[in-house]
């Protein structure tokens, strides 16, 4: 049986030995880093637009309650229908239904990882309608049938050529291989899809509560022509998305062009706050919001954890980890990769079958340095270990801590183990990575540093010798 | 589930008080935003030091940005435009710069009031709208609904030309909510949106093309009197 635990093992298993693929990986992220690293500078003080963009959206988390009610009511009062889902299932009914009112037979989608959370594609599908993904990473992807590798750049482990040929195997492209060329392509397919759409269905980067709207940024377009053609336009969002003022977007929208991709602003940043109003000229008929909890409250109920809430989805804290940059999005296996992904999937899905993401860390911190809303990250991954092995600690793991506690407690029984260890190396060095080596799994791939001559007791007491 | 379940259990998970620890990390930053001015990048107080911003961004962003004295000059530009790309079919919405700059312009031109539909929007090689403001710290177009010929016909056309006037030209995103607010009050327009250069993409390999699913080129024509 696979399990997440199993699927982690296999996937990074292939995905670690694979150089090409991890250098490729490797200078594409430092391309990010370089770009952001100038745009930082722009700014006054980056870091202090970071504490203000933290501030704002803890006050957001901690009055959730009171902010999520006013939002929905500014919404409402012009004609935005709200739908309140506790878990995907119910996100989905309702999006079904909306659907089958309208007799819809073909969506378009503009990006928004929640209804990967949910699971919005297949069901749709599943009830008969086209689901087209209109930007261009998610449209790759899509035609590919994976997962998105990295929830702001989904298609960003793949080479022209393989996008040249899924383009001429699904939708009868001629080869190219010029990156201008291929986004032609798709354009173009793109573009009767969102003229046929009966339905747009987008996400939401953040609601405000002071004036009931969504706020989306992205910058192909695909989400204005999602939001502006078709005659129903559905929006899903998690609750957590939601900031106090309309002013705050001032901060929180370069913060995320920033982190995002090393620009200061995104293409489009656009805010919505119901269909059609009086006296314009175009724009749906209906416009629906759909408010997903699906367990982000047991995230909120943590108190310890509860600031994972303000991430604002940029990626960052993926593009710098050393982590995935070697082992890519896919092996995850989750909705959200990388070091918040590893973070909030234990609330998510459960603790046990997802904690080994929090132990693939090296805990360097360069996650938590990063991030726009300073979000502790890397303590959070230690957080989640100590919480999995409180609920549900290894027999084997608490009796070897035991003993070694014990043995570093006493410097006699230290020492002789020492002895003992470089004895033990000796006789184990010839076997290191064979077959009949018990420590194989780790061995393989990587070089044990022989133990020093002299231990830095031995040293330290000839060196006090010495002096005397 | 309805409205009253979610928020209360969005309440009950509120009730535990978050960890000191916690805290302490999350709230030692500036909250006002219109405090945490002076750490973010200046737009300008005076014309000229807004249209420098301005124009260094734009130009960053591929945005084509013409400088006009006046408005007959403005019409000048935009025809001249239309010319040497050979317009045939342009969409514009009514407003005093472009019920002034528009007739003529191509051999077809479709008026957003009109309710022309989205094939037709869709068979323009431009669309002409006005705009509620030009940003100068982030070099974008405040287009909104109300204010801008609808939604699509600043996205769906190949070509986005804004005509603006000296006055709209304002220091930074803040100063564009308070336009709107004064503007339109609690009646906002269902949609806003910043648009900073023409649509793009970086999808494949990281490289960027432009005109990814909207308008390949944005132009911005700017009056200065
Ligand atoms: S945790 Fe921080 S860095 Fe990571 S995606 Fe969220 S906001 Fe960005």
């Amino acid at each position: 049986m696979t399990t997440p635990l199993t699927q982690f093992k296999s996937d990074t298993k292939e995905s670690t030995v694979d150089f090409d693929h991890r250098k490729w990986m490797q200078t594409a992220l430092k391309g990010y880093e370089n770009t952001r690293g100038g745009v930082e500078e722009t700014f006054g003080d980056f870091d202090q637009a970071k504490r203000t963009g933290a501030a704002i959206k803890w006050e957001a988390i901690e009055n959730l309650d009171t902010l999520l009610e006013e939002m929905t009511q500014n919404l409402e009062a012009r004609g935005t229908k709200i739908c309140w889902a506790g878990n995907g299932a119910e996100a989905v009914d309702y999006i079904l239904r909306v659907a089958e009112d309208c007799d819809a037979k073909k969506v378009i989608k503009s990006k928004c990882m929640t209804t990967e959370e949910i699971h919005l594609n297949p069901a749709m599908q599943k009830a008969g309608m086209e689901v087209v993904e209109s930007d261009l990473g998610e449209f790759i992807v899509q035609l590919r049938g994976e997962d998105p590798f990295h929830f702001v750049f989904p298609a960003m482990h793949l080479k022209r050529n393989k996008i040249s040929k899924v383009f001429e195997e699904k939708i009868g492209s001629e080869p190219s291989n010029d990156p201008e060329e291929l986004c032609m392509i798709a354009r173009s397919y793109m573009r009767t899809k969102y003229c046929e759409a009966d339905i747009g269905i987008s996400g939401a980067n953040f609601g405000v509560a002071e004036t009931g709207m969504i706020s989306i940024t992205e910058n192909e377009g695909n989400a204005r022509l999602t939001t502006s053609l078709p005659k129903v336009h559905i929006a899903v969002m998690g609750i957590e998305k939601v900031i106090p003022k309309l002013d705050d977007l001032s901060i929180m929208l370069p913060l995320l062009g920033t982190a995002g991709a090393g620009q200061w602003l995104t293409g489009y940043n656009s805010m919505i706050g119901g269909p059609r109003q009086e006296g314009e000229v175009d724009g749906p008929e209906e416009f629906h919001l759909v408010l997903v909890d699906n367990h982000r409250t047991r995230l909120l109920a943590d108190p310890e954890q509860r600031d994972a809430l303000r991430c604002i989805r940029c990626g960052a804290c993926l593009n710098v980890c050393p982590i995935f940059k070697n082992i890519g999005g896919h092996s995850y296996g989750t909705t959200y990769q990388g070091p918040i992904g590893s973070v909030i999937t234990p609330h998510l899905r459960g603790l046990q079958p997802y904690k080994h993401l929090s132990y693939s860390s090296s805990l360097c911190g360069a996650c938590s340095e990063t991030c726009p809303v300073k979000i502790d990250l890397h303590h959070h991954l230690m957080r989640n270990r100590r919480d999995a092995v409180v609920e549900k600690g290894g027999t084997m793991e608490r009796f070897a801590m035991r003993q070694f506690s014990k043995v570093m407690a006493r410097p006699k029984l230290y020492r002789s183990c020492e002895g003992l260890m470089r004895l033990g190396e000796k006789c184990w060095r010839p076997l290191k990575g064979k077959k009949a080596d018990p420590l194989k799994a780790w061995t393989q791939t990587r070089e044990l540093h022989p133990p020093a001559p002299k231990s830095f007791h031995k040293q330290w007491k000839e060196k006090q010798q010495g002096k005397s | 589930m309805s409205k009253e379940e979610v928020l209360g259990r969005v309440r009950e998970a509120l009730s535990v008080p978050s960890h000191p620890q916690v805290r302490a990390l999350a709230g030692d930053g500036i909250r006002n935003p219109r405090e945490a001015r002076k750490f973010m990048p200046p737009g300008g107080d005076t014309f000229e030091e807004r249209f420098a911003n301005f124009s260094r961004l734009g130009e960053k962003l591929k945005v084509e940005i013409h400088l006009v004295p006046t408005l007959s000059a403005a019409t000048d530009a935009v025809l001249e435009l239309s010319k040497s790309c050979g317009w045939k079919k342009v969409a514009s919405h009514h407003q005093p710069l472009t019920d002034v700059a528009v007739p003529g312009l191509a051999p077809e031109v479709i008026w957003m009031e009109d309710q022309p539909g989205t094939t037709a929007l869709e068979s323009c090689d431009a669309g002409i709208s006005g705009c509620e403001a030009l940003i100068a710290q982030t070099g974008s177009v405040l287009v909104t609904s109300k204010g801008s010929g609808g939604r699509a016909l600043s996205v769906l056309p190949p070509h986005h030309v804004v005509l603006a006037t000296r006055d709209q030209l304002l220091p930074d995103m803040l100063s564009g909510y308070d336009l709107l607010r004064e503007k339109y009050g609690k009646n906002l327009p269902s949609f806003i949106s910043f648009i900073t250069g023409a649509s793009r993409t970086g999808d494949i390999e990281r490289i960027l093309v432009l005109g990814a699913h909207g308008p390949k080129r944005l132009t911005v024509i700017l009056i200065e009197s």
